[in-house]
């Protein structure tokens, strides 16, 4: 089983930024522009909040004339996702294990 | 998907008093999560130290204790071997919340925190690897308890 980088936990930690990333992955592709047509929150800010998921690896983005179009990169937050769903059955294990001692 | 916490629950046939003594009492806690002994010093501050024969030791620092109704303590799951004290960035937050439901009892833990967690990714993936094996030893020990009780 994979673990995420920090990077990637910490980067959907913040909700306006788990809001740019869900949009993106609605909208297909997007611009800091667009994006923030659809956010309430300023173009300057959404392009800082992309920056960061660029960095986690989350989001590529290919430069067009002026602007710079961004797509998600679903694999890093499948193996999150993965990640995460580990330790919840680590968690499921050990609550039947308690469920299991005290119906004896 | 919520990125920064797990949620489970149960729901138990026993009361509230029974699996309060499962999850927060040495004896208990000392047979089926570690397999070398435990204590538990039941106190907000207090610590929780779990010991397993071949995995080392885990220090958890307790910080709510409502009898019969909250239990959380605050842990170093990717330490290992473990034994460092929890604190800000190594650490995740349990909170066990119970709850009588008629004659039984619903039992929900959350896990919270991984966003702060500040290890390197290779560091957590050699953690994650020694922690799944641990859970693996400690649930044959729990089932060879289970068992040994039942009997």
């Amino acid at each position: 089983m994979g673990a995420p980088a920090d990077e990637v936990l910490a980067a959907l930690a913040d909700p306006t930024r788990w809001r740019v990333l869900t949009l993106l992955a609605e909208r297909g592709s997007g611009t800091a522009t667009t994006l923030a047509g659809e956010l309430p929150v300023s173009r300057v800010a959404v392009v800082k909040h992309l920056a960061v998921l660029d960095r986690a690896g989350l989001v590529s983005g290919t430069r067009r004339g002026r602007e710079v179009r961004y797509t998600v990169r679903p694999e890093r937050l499948d193996a999150t996702a993965r990640w995460m769903a580990g330790l919840a059955s680590e968690w499921d294990a050990r609550l039947a294990a308690i469920k299991r001692l005290a119906e004896e | 998907m919520t990125a920064d916490q797990i949620e489970r629950e149960t729901v138990i046939a026993a009361p509230v008093e029974r699996v309060w003594a499962l999850i927060t009492e040495a004896e208990h806690v000392g047979r089926w999560f570690g397999d070398a002994g435990a204590e538990v010093d039941l106190r907000p501050g207090g610590a929780m130290t779990l010991r397993w024969s071949e995995h080392g030791t885990s220090i958890a620092r307790i910080e709510q204790v409502e009898p019969h109704s909250l239990f959380s303590y605050r842990w170093a799951p990717f330490e290992d071997p473990g034994g460092e004290e929890p604190v800000e960035g190594n650490s995740t937050l349990v909170e066990f919340t119970l709850a009588a439901e008629g004659d039984g009892t619903r039992l929900r833990v959350v896990e919270s925190g991984f966003a702060g967690l500040h290890c390197s990714h290779e560091q957590r993936a050699a953690n994650l690897e020694g922690n799944t094996a641990g859970w693996k030893a400690e649930l044959g020990e729990l089932e060879a308890y289970a068992s040994k009780v039942a009997a």
